[in-house]
């Protein structure tokens, strides 16, 4: 059985010299490491805060911070790991706002019944993903995940969709390497145990609902 | 190997983060353990649909006024730095609006 691979990287020397040459002034540089992640901050923001105009809030504010605290970057990581630090840190206060009643923190560690192997285990149609329209799957992928703690979508999202290293998204978020895959295990199960009533091989059983 | 063993490996195995003899052994697991192989198939599956789902993708109209927002943020950062030197800097420059309703920019 294969395994994932992970997305192709940008050029790190070449992002560098962005982040230089904006360090020195020149808003040109900056823009363009505006246009290079501003897509991956706003599919971050949305996946944490699940909010159209909090992603928007938080693309806008992680930005300006990053801008802000250019002289600050000691380039130890990349940029792009720096940023996603910020903007997950804006996210999280932004959802800390709209739940007040409840804690929203990356320390969440949640076991459920869905983190053990499950009894009956039913495949999934060859190309499950094919059984629904385009729009329809997003509703699904957007419902499935918006079900996950906010500390196990972040390190999903990072991880999985935005293709960051275990150690980059270890570094982003300020946890542990055995917490980072602590939580991306659960994630993952998670969402394959809630994905099965859509995905599920139902030959012979009722279709599509 | 027991499921929970291999449950609790399945992350590294999928990532590929593990040694050539401990892979060896989940994939001995693999051959008779029906279970676990739908699990780790379709666990691999969950990932890769995620991640061609396109979900929460930044649509162009939007884009573009957000990179107006922000580069005009980072502007008034840059002339308010330049003019209160050697003082601090404001936090903040001004809000724009960025979506339809919002209040106008001028």
């Amino acid at each position: 059985m294969g395994t994932i691979q992970p997305k192709v990287a940008e050029p790190v020397s070449e992002e560098l010299a962005l982040v230089h040459a904006a360090k020195a002034g020149d808003m040109g540089a900056f823009e363009e490491l505006v246009r290079r992640y501003d897509r991956n901050v706003f599919r971050i923001a949305q996946h944490i805060t699940q909010n159209r105009e909090d992603a928007e809030d938080v693309v806008q504010d992680a930005f300006l911070k990053a801008y802000q605290n250019l002289g600050n970057f000691q380039e130890q990581s990349k940029f792009y790991t720096w940023l996603v630090r910020i903007a997950v840190n804006e996210a999280l206060m932004r959802l800390r706002r709209r739940r007040p009643e409840r804690m929203v923190s990356l320390d969440e560690d949640i076991k459920t019944e869905e983190d053990s192997m499950p009894r009956e285990v039913a495949d999934w149609a060859p190309n499950p993903e094919q059984l629904y329209t385009q729009g329809e799957l997003r509703e699904i992928l957007g419902k499935t995940i918006q079900g996950l703690p906010p500390s196990f979508r972040t390190v999903f999202v990072l991880r999985d969709v935005e293709g960051l290293s275990t150690e980059e998204t270890a570094d982003a978020l300020d946890l542990s390497i055995p917490a980072v895959k602590s939580r991306l295990l659960r994630a993952r199960l998670q969402l394959r145990e809630r994905l099965n009533k859509y995905f599920r091989n139902r030959t012979g059983g009722d279709g599509k609902k | 190997m027991t499921c929970s063993d291999f449950l609790k490996e399945l992350t590294d195995y999928l990532d590929d983060s593990m040694d050539a003899q401990t892979r060896a052994e989940l994939e001995d697991h693999l051959q008779w353990c029906h279970n676990c192989y739908v699990v780790c198939n379709t666990t691999k599956r969950t990932i890769e649909i995620y991640r061609d789902s396109r979900l929460y993708e930044l649509p162009d109209d939007l884009r573009g006024r957000l990179q107006t927002a922000i580069l005009a943020k980072c502007h008034s950062h840059k002339a308010s730095v330049a003019e209160t030197a050697p003082h601090d800097a404001s936090e903040a420059g001004p809000k724009l609006a960025t979506r339809p309703g919002d209040a106008p920019t001028k």
